[in-house]
């Protein structure tokens, strides 16, 4: 008997949290239907797309855990925390030139960060030089697109990433930054 | 290729860390794998939509028609339909960056092309759902607004210095 509730209650948190996923599903069964070659590609980037994501994110989910295990609070304050300055700011870019993977796989990272009260303009910096200047995209960038091209994307990008933190710090309250890592520490 | 390199350079790194926590202390090391793994069962339900999302977008946006929207438009409302495509869309760098380098060989100008890769690097409207739930709503719009415009003034950047350094 009890054991059914909880079933039941489990189908129902399943559903809520795979429904965005049983959406797109039901998508490309649509586009199936109407094109079949459309929905046959459609199928290629995906399984690219998962190949992709199980090679990268493993290792960087790990150093996640290991991190929040092993680094105490009080070493993440002093190194990205209130007041860590120029420090702070050096080792957000740090840790987004040397990601691997898509953005989405930095907001794991940004959890354990909040997590550690390191400060939200840093956290941001980790963002958008996890988007903007990984290493390994930087690479790829220069053989493709030549490599004056993506020297100039890379610095004028190290004071816009700068400028979007501290937008980001100036119009977000800080109660509103509170309450997010709040949920955060939750996850 | 230089992607698989520094993936094979973060196996290392995570691996090289797991046998230090594992020398140092069991317990802690077993902690550190269950909430590496809870992140990853977190992540993952919103993961699947999205990637799959990603495909179908990607595969009623070929290679010729992003160059078609891109590349025969100049001015600034090229540069506007690039932002527009870079920030709707998550291609991987894979298809992008050659994408980008054919567009370049159509007659696309340079601010078109950077405004259409840095959009696509720094706003990510598939993803957001997944960064209002890490992060919140206003957070989350903040981000990509102020990333977006500012992509733009990157792209004028970079083509006005590359059409006097080139």
């Amino acid at each position: 008997m009890n054991k059914d509730i909880n079933k039941k209650f489990n189908l129902k948190n399943f559903l809520k949290q795979y429904l965005f996923f049983l959406i797109t599903l039901v998508l490309l069964g649509v586009l199936f239907i109407f094109k079949f070659d459309a929905g046959l590609k459609a199928t290629d980037v995906v399984v690219y797309s998962f190949k992709e994501m199980l090679l990268v994110l493993p290792p960087i989910f790990i150093l996640i855990g290991l991190l929040d295990v092993w680094i105490p609070k009080e070493t993440m304050v002093r190194l990205m925390g209130e007041g860590s300055g120029i420090k702070g700011i050096l080792l957000a870019f740090l840790f987004g030139t040397v990601a691997a993977g898509p953005l989405y796989a930095a907001f794991p990272v940004a959890i354990v960060f909040m997590k550690k009260h390191v400060k939200f303009s840093n956290i941001v910096i980790l963002l958008g030089s996890w988007g903007a200047t990984k290493l390994p995209m930087l690479l790829f960038e220069m053989t493709a697109l030549g490599f004056k091209f993506a020297l100039l994307r890379l610095a004028i990008n190290i004071p816009v990433i700068i400028i979007i933190a501290y937008l980001m710090e100036a119009l977000i309250k800080k109660d509103e930054v509170q309450a997010i890592y709040e949920k955060a520490a939750k996850m | 290729m230089g992607n698989y390199i520094f993936n094979g350079i973060i196996y290392l790194i995570a691996i090289v860390f797991l046998i230090i926590s594992l020398i140092k202390s069991r317990q802690k090391t077993k902690q550190a794998l269950l909430k590496a793994w809870n992140s990853f069962k977190n992540i993952i339900p919103m993961l699947l939509g999205v990637i799959l999302l990603v495909g179908l977008m990607l595969s009623l946006l070929d290679t010729e028609i992003i160059s078609k929207i891109i590349g025969d438009r100049s001015g600034a409302l090229g540069v506007l339909i690039a932002s527009v495509v870079g920030s709707v869309t998550l291609i991987p760098s894979f298809i992008a960056f050659p994408t980008a380098a054919l567009l370049l060989q159509g007659g696309a100008g340079y601010t078109q092309i950077a405004a259409f890769v840095q959009t696509l690097m720094m706003v990510g409207i598939v993803t957001i759902p997944m960064e209002i739930k890490y992060f919140n709503f206003k957070a989350a719009v903040l981000r990509n607004v102020i990333s977006f415009f500012l992509s733009i003034g990157v792209a004028y950047f970079i083509g006005f210095v590359l059409s006097i350094w080139l």
